[in-house]
């Protein structure tokens, strides 16, 4: 009974879950142009989504964005975590609160801040903004999945590799990143994710008609929505599901090599 | 090498002044300032955009925020926990594949998800088109207060079950077996050793909720159909339609001051239950 109680409760969780993705699914197919009429199967979403240049652009945006923003944070955000490792415990703790910043505020309060800044220097908003803005709430939390990584590994090793004539270059590129880069791998999948997603902060700093997913989905809503975007969704489901897949397999087999 | 490797922070910490820093303080000083914010000179000293917060029509829309997320972080406790507690009891060999599928939503965008939302709820959406099917009334629940109730539930509630989930598989077997011996039956248990044992990962959840529950302005535009504003959606128009940045700057820092209460709150809340401050996410 007990069992049977938790598995309903789940369902039902997974229902509610699932009931809006499935309902714009079913959408892409409608013939109808219209929400609430069923005026027959049809495919020819799918085909008008590749053409319509919007959404291209938007999903250009967005991905170029992603990719160039979790790249620079990733390298800006492994190089300054370890540095601030190496600090003294005041100018550690200093920097660190700082870091936490964009974490702990609202996005909206950092979009805003953001803004102001750009316009205030004269700076137009667009494209660079955009990926300011994102590289610069990206980077705490590169730090964040680094540090725990550094604070691991063992300190005599670093001085080890100097030890037996490693040039502290040489020492960090051999001994330091192959350590930490688990860390760096998490941060770096944390910033392409959160740059994705992102509508608030890409929101008030970008201009001159440079726009990503989110924000096209926004303006539509208000004023309404072309069903290709429900073909949109139809294939980020089947590319997201497919991606969780494979991960998924990769950590299981891994986990059975393990002793 | 210590000593060196500390210079590789130094250009983060110039990064951190200009785009943390400066802005944040750029915020501080337009909300103490009134006058033309293209001209610097024209700027002076004061305190008109907070009192101007403290008028009945502004303190009825922070009330309403506070309300609304207060809701929205309950609804996702209660509905969470359980799923917590039954994803981390289930056989390992499903336990992965289950927490996938519960997490597949949040990967897709934000914005979809809630446009998702306003495709079933809307006067002509899929619900009202069913309910009709079945020569039922309609409902009109959007735009409305529920709409954006659920469209925060809907989007934040992964966000509690997470944490809570990461701290129930923490808790040691062995810890819940000696309770089991000594007698203490499923109920007993679970109140006394697992929930004190998640409290850390409760708080984490109710903050991941409650943050950007309050402060949201995409979930009150679009399923409130632009007539439930919420602080966000004051601080968005003075930012975008009204252009004064005075007042959009006073209701941030006011903003920022409630959270950061909120916080200080549930920290002691923490506290109090012996248990080190937990990180948020």
């Amino acid at each position: 009974m007990v069992k049977f109680l938790k598995r309903f409760y789940l369902c039902l969780i997974f229902i509610f879950l699932y009931a809006p993705i499935l309902v714009l699914i079913v959408y892409s197919f409608n013939e109808s142009k219209s929400r609430g009429h069923w005026g027959g199967f049809t495919l020819k979403w799918y085909g008008e989504l590749f053409r319509d240049r919007d959404i291209i652009k938007a999903l250009y945006y967005t991905f170029l964005v992603a990719l160039l923003s979790s790249i620079i944070s990733t390298i800006i955000g492994t190089f300054s975590a370890i540095g601030i490792h190496n600090m003294g415990l005041f100018g550690k703790n200093f920097a660190l609160n700082i870091n936490y910043l964009p974490v702990l505020n609202p996005d909206i309060v950092t979009g805003v801040a953001l803004m102001t800044l750009f316009i205030s220097v004269n700076m137009r908003l667009g494209f660079l903004t955009m990926l300011i803005s994102h590289t610069v709430f990206n980077i705490p939390y590169v730090i964040l999945s680094v540090l725990p990584k550094l604070k691991q590994m063992n300190k005599h090793m670093t001085e080890a590799a100097l030890d037996l004539g490693a040039t502290p270059a040489y020492a960090l590129r051999k001994v330091v990143i192959p350590e930490i880069m688990p860390g760096v791998i998490t941060g770096a999948l944390i910033a392409f994710t959160l740059s994705i997603d992102d509508f608030v902060i890409s929101f008030f700093n970008t201009g001159s008609g440079v726009t990503n997913l989110s924000i096209l989905v926004y303006s539509m809503a208000k004023r309404g929505v072309k069903p290709s975007i429900n073909a949109l969704t139809t294939l980020m489901l089947i590319t997201v599901v497919i991606l969780l897949l494979l991960i998924n397999k990769r950590t299981t087999k891994g986990d059975e090599l393990l002793p | 090498m210590k000593n060196k490797a500390k210079y590789l922070a130094y250009p983060y910490i110039v990064w951190m002044a200009i785009f943390i820093v400066i802005p944040l303080l750029l915020v501080l000083i337009y909300s103490l300032t009134a006058g033309n914010v293209n001209d610097p000179s024209s700027l002076s000293f004061s305190v008109e955009s907070y009192t101007r917060v403290f008028d009945v029509m502004y303190l009825k829309v922070i009330w309403k925020s506070f309300k609304l997320a207060i809701i929205s972080t309950v609804f996702c406790l209660v509905l969470g926990y359980p799923v917590a507690l039954i994803i981390s009891n289930v056989k390992a060999k499903y336990k992965s594949i289950l927490l996938m599928f519960f997490l597949v939503p949040i990967w897709m965008n934000f914005l979809l998800r809630t446009y998702a939302w306003m495709a079933i709820l809307s006067p002509n959406g899929f619900l009202n088109r069913v309910l009709s099917l079945l020569g039922l009334p309609t409902l009109s629940i959007m735009p409305g207060q529920t709409a954006v109730v659920l469209g925060m539930i809907y989007n934040f509630l992964p966000f509690m079950v997470l944490p809570i989930y990461t701290s129930l598989s923490k808790i040691n077997r062995n810890v819940l077996e000696a309770a089991m011996d000594l007698g203490a039956n499923n109920f007993i248990t679970f109140l006394k050793v697992i929930l004190p044992l998640t409290v850390p990962g409760i708080i984490s959840g109710i903050t991941m909720v409650f943050m950007p529950a309050v402060s949201t302005f995409v979930i009150s535009q679009l399923l409130g159909g632009g007539k439930e504003l919420l602080i966000g959606n004051l601080i968005e128009q003075q930012f975008t339609v009204q252009r004064d940045w005075h007042f959009g700057s006073a209701l941030s820092i006011i903003l920022m001051i409630m959270i950061l209460i909120s916080m200080a709150v549930m920290s002691k809340v923490d506290n109090d239950n012996g248990n080190g401050g937990a990180p948020t996410w």
